[in-house]
């Protein structure tokens, strides 16, 4: 029996409490004597609540292991206290069969450090044209269905998928970015991208996509995910679409919960992901999104390059970001929610969206459970993962993952002094 | 602060250092005075002017920058530019050399590497107001206003009026070494 | 340490900088225009970008510094091999210069070459973001010609969004007290210009009798800059600098151009050729410029 001794449950009921757990369960919470078999982890201070879970992770593999793979990528998850991601599709090969999404089924489960979910592309080859075999990664367990890295533009295209995986039961999950308008923007269009003299890439790429989807949702009814919202003017269109009952969610990255394009002026590629850092009102609008409920959820969209890659001038760099090991304490950072409120959104909502069985944490749950310190600070600067592209690299953040258990196991423990 | 040389001494100098150049050189024909900047510039004026009272005449004057021959630029802020105006080609030509102070002698190693961009003199002679000593070159000045010993912790102030207001030479202690 | 960008240098930093450059105007005149100031120093170019006037005036420049050069350019070198930027200045940092000139079509290219070196660095140019000895050559052939940049009323006219001359020049003459206007079509604005020292206007005739420097620049098809327009004809009529709009200039105005020049697309032959134009001055102002800039950069900088 594992013994998670004196922190704040986030249960039914919001105490503090020992939690129990044996065979994979929740077998007690209350207070509970400890026997000389059991391991005792202290959680004095912190929160005691279901793991987290991302849904949106680059884990590399196949075809990109110098930048992750999935073991290191699961070893990342469980450092940053998750316990379910959610891995994109952008692979090489991409995830558009059955076949590929079993393999990283497999290789997730080998690893049995985090439950890896793949998602499955929308279009053959992500390549916008043709339907990827829909049916096949329904069958292998996909839910999420996503082009991401690129957005579905053809609406024709997408207006097909909507209706082919509504019918499923899935969900389709936008990078929005209209192409035309994205054109080859290295930066968020605005003050500092004229400055700088790099071709913006304009708010409304994004704003204008999802507006269009919304008018295919109300046609084709499917379930509609929007993923790493990076502008205020998409947040209003999000929150119209809910208001009229549409089923419509939408996900936040943390990074484009802190910093700004103006991270940009310092041109260290760090500060590229797609979409870009946008401006101070946005981030202002996606913390305000965040703690209303507007943005269900926080996703990473964990993008490990390799130092080589990133070595180079911004232009030049390859889009994105690691986040796993940093998000929980970046949002207690930079927005600073409610325990209740914090797990609502790093695991209750986006396990709910995936259909997995996830709430707050009672006997009888699935001993998936992260513990997180929101009162210590750390400046991060090694990492578990492959890659340590983190604009977060000597900037203190608070809130510390201290343990992360997967159906009963510990995955993770953090060590004082230890790094990451 | 002694003052060494005051107004009409330096008057007197600057008279005798002239006719020194007159004599030296059977006149003023194929002379050429370059004065250093920024106080050698007035100083070569005032030879002329005394050389045309004795001459009738007065040779060319010009000004030799030589804060881009130092071989000191390393270790010294950015310095300043006060321009060479050379009038004549000064191939075939006496270039005589004014200066102010004549010290390590760093700053006529730079003037003689310095007169090369202007043509090939035939013969270039060294004018000082003040030759305080302390070497670190072979060179001697052909004609000095002043031999005045000093210290490495003195330091000598030239003013003359075109740039300064007043005519005087004085003695200060100085921690820092300078002037060449 | 490193001359970057022109964004944020005072007005007496350029001034000094100017001041000097004026001085080696005078020694580029001299029968032998050549100085020892940096004998023995290396300056490490590395240029990304086909360059012809700027690599030449550095290189130019340096020589007249006695300074030695080792020019690095990617034609027939390691980054057809693959090499990277970083690899490259690494590689070109171990064998010794004191200083790197570097020119790329990448924002912000400079600053990490002198992250990863240590060395000084002088941007010759990153992408469409700056280009701060254009800027000071651009404000030296100005004050030689009006004996002032205070005051003036200049307008830079053409492909502004992808220019990093518009963007330093404007920068430093509006520093030196010069009013500045942008004169472009919208497509060829920046498109934001919020703080900047500029005004802006689509209405170049409008503007035309109110100017004392007319700037232009050419179109930057390498940056995308031929997309946004409908047709050259179309462009020229309203924004080149035609024989019949030059007609139209006040008496004393004067017209710069960067270089290359695009004769007639932004600028008539007959103009750029003629009594207002200051062009060839600005190349031979560019080399006592790049003089200064590295006699100041090295200056005071013991060598290790």
């Amino acid at each position: 029996m594992i013994v998670l001794k004196g922190g704040t449950v986030v249960g039914s009921e919001h105490r503090i409490a020992d939690v129990a757990v044996d065979a994979g369960r929740v077998v007690a919470i209350g207070s509970v004597d400890v026997g000389p078999h059991d391991q005792v982890i202290d959680c004095s201070g912190a929160w005691v609540g279901p793991g987290l879970v991302d849904l949106h992770v680059h884990l590399r593999e196949p075809g990109q292991e110098w930048k992750e793979d999935i073991a290191s990528g699961s070893k990342a998850a469980a450092a940053g206290g998750f316990t379910t991601v959610v891995a994109m599709p952008n692979t090489e090969p991409p995830i558009d069969s059955g076949q590929i999404a079993r393999y990283v089924f497999d290789r997730g489960a080998e690893t049995g450090l985090v439950r890896v979910i793949p998602s499955g592309a929308i279009s053959l080859g992500r390549a916008g044209a043709k339907l990827a075999h829909l049916d096949d990664l329904w069958a292998a367990g996909v839910r999420m269905f996503t082009d991401d890295g690129d957005s579905v533009a053809d609406s024709g295209l997408l207006r097909r998928a909507m209706d082919y995986i509504a019918e499923l039961g899935g969900i389709v999950a936008q990078h929005a970015e209209d192409p035309g308008l994205a054109g080859r923007g290295h930066m968020h269009e605005g003050a500092v991208s004229s400055r700088l003299g790099m071709i913006g890439l304009p708010s409304m790429a994004e704003t204008i996509i999802v507006e269009r989807d919304i008018r295919l949702i109300e046609l084709t009814g499917c379930r509609y995910h929007v993923q790493h919202v990076s502008a205020r003017q998409t947040l209003d269109v999000i929150r119209r679409a809910k208001e009229a009952g549409l089923p419509v969610t939408a996900e936040v990255a943390p990074h484009h919960l802190e910093f700004t394009d103006r991270l940009v002026e310092t041109m260290n590629p760090v500060a590229k992901m797609y979409p870009p850092l946008r401006t101070e009102a946005d981030v202002a609008a996606l913390r305000a999104g965040l703690e209303d409920g507007t943005i269900d959820c926080v996703a990473t969209d964990h993008a490990p390059h390799s130092a080589h890659e990133k070595d180079v001038p911004f232009e030049e760099a390859p889009r994105g970001v690691i986040g796993l090991e940093t998000a929980a304490a970046a949002v207690n950072t930079s927005v600073g929610l409610p325990a209740v409120t914090f797990f609502e959104r790093m695991s209750i909502a986006p396990g709910r969206l995936l259909g997995l069985e996830t709430g707050p944490l009672v006997v009888g749950s699935v001993a998936d459970i992260t513990v997180f310190d929101p009162n210590l600070s750390w400046t991060p600067g090694t990492f578990v993962s492959k890659s340590a592209n983190s604009p977060w690299i000597g900037t203190e953040i608070t809130g510390r993952v201290r343990a992360t258990l997967l159906g009963g196991q510990v995955t993770f423990e953090h060590k004082e002094g230890a790094s990451a | 602060m002694p003052e060494v040389i005051n107004a009409e001494d330096l008057g007197r100098a600057i008279r005798r250092i002239a006719h020194e150049i007159a004599e030296r050189n059977h006149g003023i024909e194929n002379l050429v005075l370059l004065g250093i900047p920024r106080r050698g510039v007035p100083l070569a004026n005032r030879i002329a002017m005394v050389l045309e009272e004795i001459e009738g005449t007065s040779p060319p004057v010009g000004a030799l920058d030589i804060s881009m021959h130092r071989d000191d630029i390393s270790s010294r802020p950015t310095p300043k530019l006060h321009g060479s105006s050379v009038p004549v080609d000064v191939t075939g030509r006496t270039v005589v050399l004014v200066d102010d102070v004549l010290y390590t002698g760093r700053t006529i190693r730079a003037a003689l590497d310095a007169v090369n961009a202007f043509g090939r003199p035939a013969a270039v002679q060294l004018a000082v107001l003040v030759d305080r000593g302390h070497r670190q070159f072979p060179i001697r000045a052909d004609f000095v206003g002043k031999n005045l010993p000093t210290s490495g912790a003195e330091q000598v102030v030239v003013d003359v009026e075109e740039v300064d207001g007043s005519d005087s030479v004085r003695v200060e202690v100085s921690s820092q070494e300078v002037q060449g | 340490m490193s001359l970057l960008t022109i964004e944020g240098l005072p007005a007496a930093e350029i001034t000094r900088l100017l001041d000097l450059a004026d001085g080696f105007v005078e020694v580029l005149d001299r029968p032998v225009p050549k100085v020892p100031a940096l004998q023995g120093r290396t300056i490490g170019m590395l240029f990304y970008e086909v360059s012809t006037r700027t690599r030449m005036s550095f290189e130019r420049a340096a020589k007249a510094l006695s300074a030695d050069t080792m020019t690095f350019s990617p034609s027939g070198s390691s980054v057809s091999k693959g090499e990277s930027l970083k690899d490259t200045a690494l590689t070109v940092g171990s064998m010794g210069p004191d200083l790197f000139v570097v020119r790329h079509a990448s924002t912000g290219a400079p600053w990490r070459v002198a992250e990863w070196t240590g060395l000084p660095v002088i941007n010759a140019g990153d992408g469409a973001h700056q280009h701060p000895t254009q800027a000071l050559l651009d404000c030296l052939t100005v004050r030689q010609h009006f004996g002032k940049v205070a005051g003036l009323r200049v307008a830079i006219v053409g492909d502004i969004r992808h220019s990093r001359v518009a963007r330093s020049t404007a920068q430093a003459m509006a520093t030196m007290g010069a009013s500045v206007r942008f004169i472009a079509p919208r497509t060829l604005l920046p498109f934001d210009v919020d703080g900047w020292p500029v005004e802006t206007t689509c209405d170049f005739d409008g503007a035309i009798d109110d100017l004392d420097v007319v700037y232009m620049l050419r179109i930057q098809q390498e940056r995308g800059g031929g997309d946004v327009f409908p047709s050259i004809g179309e462009y020229v009529n309203r924004f080149g600098l035609t024989r019949r709009r030059a007609d139209r200039l006040p008496e004393h105005t004067m017209v710069l151009h960067p270089g290359p020049m695009n004769r007639g697309v932004e600028i008539d032959p007959a103009v750029a050729d003629g009594p207002r134009s200051l062009v060839t001055k600005q190349v031979a102002n560019g080399v006592a410029v790049r003089m200064a800039v590295l006699l100041d950069q090295l200056s005071g900088s013991e060598k290790t």
